[in-house]
């Protein structure tokens, strides 16, 4: 999957430089040189990201690795990471430099420039809307909606649908917030925590660009974990209503339904289009 | 995944944390046998199976000797159990819990979740004990103590003594609910648990401290490393078809419309049962195929659906990423081969090869009604189903 992915990713315009497999160090995939270390991939080519394709079992072993190696941005495609390790991981990356996107996460992409990790980038277009979302597939429908209606993306960001993750809502609004090509924000939460009532709360008090929200799961029944490990109705908390309610207190559009995701950004900032 | 009461106690037992003697049995002779080799005095007889509130059904029953131990377990087993977590149509009792009782001074709440907020784990207590810990939470908060902790691999003893303190323990009795806690925490981290609870902790009488009843689940994703965790699986707990589509690894969830679906990732799957809702619909399943489905998988997806029922259409929205619609569209074309399809099927192919995938759908003859937008699939989904 790293293979085809990294192919991906070079067509798209991202500079590949180097993969790591241990064991595999001296050989080449693709014209690509492989290494068995990330530190020794990062002395020998200059790498400053990565994405992590490793197998559950490794993969809280491979952040750790990333950040110890001084790489700036690793996004983690693994799903199925065991709560503990990631618990254990987040507290042994603190103080780190390295910037964590996932895990059980699509990846980024900034339109017509780099794509690290695995979504569709050919839905994509260069424009002023930034993304951010816990699910993968469901950031697809909202990228697509908007390239429908002409209106491009800044960077699309899915932080991954695990209970315990890297960069956060709060931390991508705040990005996007001072991200000069960013003129408007789309968030796409689901059931389960309270990421979104705790961005609703960053939006509310420190942002200043518009933002417009959905939230997936409002039929969910409580109890049921609905396929991500973080989406999940617990002890009364992580409804989708208490989310909606929170978002539209701090002034977020919130889309009536995941169909009318862009449209309801659109309706309400004007101008997003053809820039 | 979920466990056993008994199969929970065998745990806390071999962690040091301090439980009732008690065994489980699956015939009433069984449970005499149990309750022989019991201290003298009352015994607490408990239905075994994964649902709270067991005591309003009347799954947990009291009884003073040896046989009447046997009558009471007689009338248990076989039982259909109903309680407010079982749903309507309740639950088979096939073993039941025979437990030496206990001279009860006070309940007490005592769990450790994953605090999601904090990145941390939490030891939560109360002194309202044997009430569900959310109606503590929401009417008397001032009540709940929280003390968060790291994954392990001990927990801090200060962390015990802030738990016993501050549910006014005497000094004895925090020393006891330090061994107990700490071998509740290296229960937690060592097996993999998300959730451990005891509710109630009791203090006895006698000023002893233990686990009255207790609740483990586990992270389904560290079960590969916890093969001893994983044997107590009871497959007759769950619902068949979602231990169905776990076993081929999609993660399926029964709902109780007659919309099939079936998607490619968790947050698509949910907006697509909150889009056939806001159509006026009513979705049968959550089922996400996940990245790495193809033909076969399709296939497997579609008979766990049509196991349903209630099932009157089937929707399939797929928003290729990682996954390929032609790859999609050939394990579509298969299944109404094989399977029969006989309800309606709507489907709506976007993102990785969607074109081809179309083309499949098209060239294979089937009657299939097809979908551009997220909101036209559910549209027809609805309409087809006469609704909306």
């Amino acid at each position: 999957m790293g293979r085809f992915h990294a192919g991906l990713s070079v067509e798209y315009g991202t500079q590949v430089v180097g993969g790591v497999h241990p064991g595999k160090g001296g050989t080449a995939i693709d014209g690509i040189p492989v290494f068995n270390t990330v530190e020794k991939a990062v002395a020998e080519t200059g790498a400053d990201a990565s994405v992590i394709f490793v197998p559950p079992p490794g993969a809280a072993d491979a952040i750790l690795e990333a950040a110890d190696a001084g790489i700036g941005l690793t996004a983690c495609i693994t799903e199925g990471i065991p709560a503990l390790d990631m618990l254990r991981a987040k507290r042994s990356l603190q103080g780190s430099t390295l910037r964590l996107v996932g895990p059980n996460c699509p990846g980024v992409v900034t339109p017509g420039q780099c794509r690290i990790g695995i979504m569709p980038a050919q839905i994509t277009r260069p424009g002023p809307v930034g993304v951010i979302s816990r699910s993968g597939t469901l950031t697809y429908e909202a990228v697509d909606q908007l390239s429908r209606l002409g209106i491009g993306q800044s960077t699309c960001l899915g932080i991954g649908g695990d209970a315990i993750i890297g960069t956060t809502f709060v931390d991508a609004l705040r990005l996007f917030e001072a991200d000069p090509e960013t003129r408007a924000v789309i968030l796409i939460g689901e059931i389960g925590g309270s990421a979104e009532e705790t961005a609703a709360d960053f939006i509310r008090d420190e942002m200043s660009k518009p933002v417009a929200a959905f939230i997936a799961g409002q039929n969910a029944p409580p109890g049921k974990r609905m396929g991500h490990a973080g989406a999940i109705i617990a002890g009364g908390k992580g409804r989708a209503s208490d989310k909606i309610a929170a978002l539209e207190a701090a002034g977020v559009f919130v889309a009536p339904s995941p169909a009318e995701i862009a449209e309801t950004l659109a309706k309400n900032v004007p101008d997003l289009s053809g820039s | 995944m979920n466990v056993h009461e008994y199969q929970a106690k065998d745990l806390l037992r071999q962690y040091g944390v301090a439980v009732p003697n008690g065994g489980v049995a699956s015939t009433p002779a069984e449970a005499e046998e149990v309750a022989r080799g019991l201290e003298k005095g009352l015994v607490v007889v408990k239905a075994q199976v994964h649902a709270g509130g067991r005591g309003k059904g009347g799954g947990i029953q009291l009884a003073h000797s040896p046989a009447e131990v046997k009558q009471v377990a007689g009338e248990m087993l076989g039982m259909t159990l109903k309680t407010d977590q079982t749903g309507p149509e309740g639950k088979l009792v096939r073993k039941v819990y025979v437990e030496s009782g206990s001279e009860i001074a006070h309940e007490y709440y005592l769990g450790i979740v994953f605090d999601r907020a904090e990145e941390k784990l939490a030891i939560i207590a109360s002194t309202e004990g044997g009430v569900e810990i959310e109606a503590v939470a929401a009417k008397t908060p001032e009540r709940i103590i929280t003390v968060n902790a790291d994954g392990g691999p001990e927990l801090p003893g200060f962390a015990a003594r802030r738990v016993g303190f501050g549910l006014g323990f005497d000094a004895v009795q925090v020393k006891q609910l330090e061994v107990f806690l700490s071998g509740l925490f290296r229960l937690f981290v060592e097996k993999d648990c998300s959730l451990a609870e005891i509710n109630p902790l009791v203090l006895t009488q006698s000023g002893e401290i233990f686990a009255l009843d207790c609740k483990l689940n586990f992270d389904d994703h560290a079960l590969y490393r916890q093969a001893d965790v994983a044997a107590l699986r009871d497959p007759e707990e769950e619902d068949p078809r979602e231990r169905a589509a776990q076993e081929i690894d999609l993660a399926y969830v029964g709902l109780d419309g007659n919309i099939g679906c079936m998607v490619n990732g968790a947050g698509l799957a949910m907006a697509t049962l909150d889009m056939i809702q806001y159509c006026g619909g009513h979705p049968a399943n959550f089922l996400d195929a996940g990245g790495g489905a193809d033909k076969e998988k399709v296939k497997e997806a579609f008979k766990i659906i049509l196991r349903d029922e209630n099932v009157r259409a089937i929707l399939v929205n797929i928003f290729g990423g990682i996954v390929r619609c032609d790859l999609i569209a050939e394990g579509v074309v298969a299944a109404a081969a094989e399977l029969g399809i006989e309800v309606p099927l709507v489907v709506r192919l976007q993102g990785t090869n969607s074109e081809q995938g179309r083309e499949i759908l098209a060239e294979s003859g089937l009657d299939i009604i097809s979908a551009e937008t997220l909101c036209e699939a559910a549209e027809k989904a609805v309409a087809v189903v006469g609704e909306g």
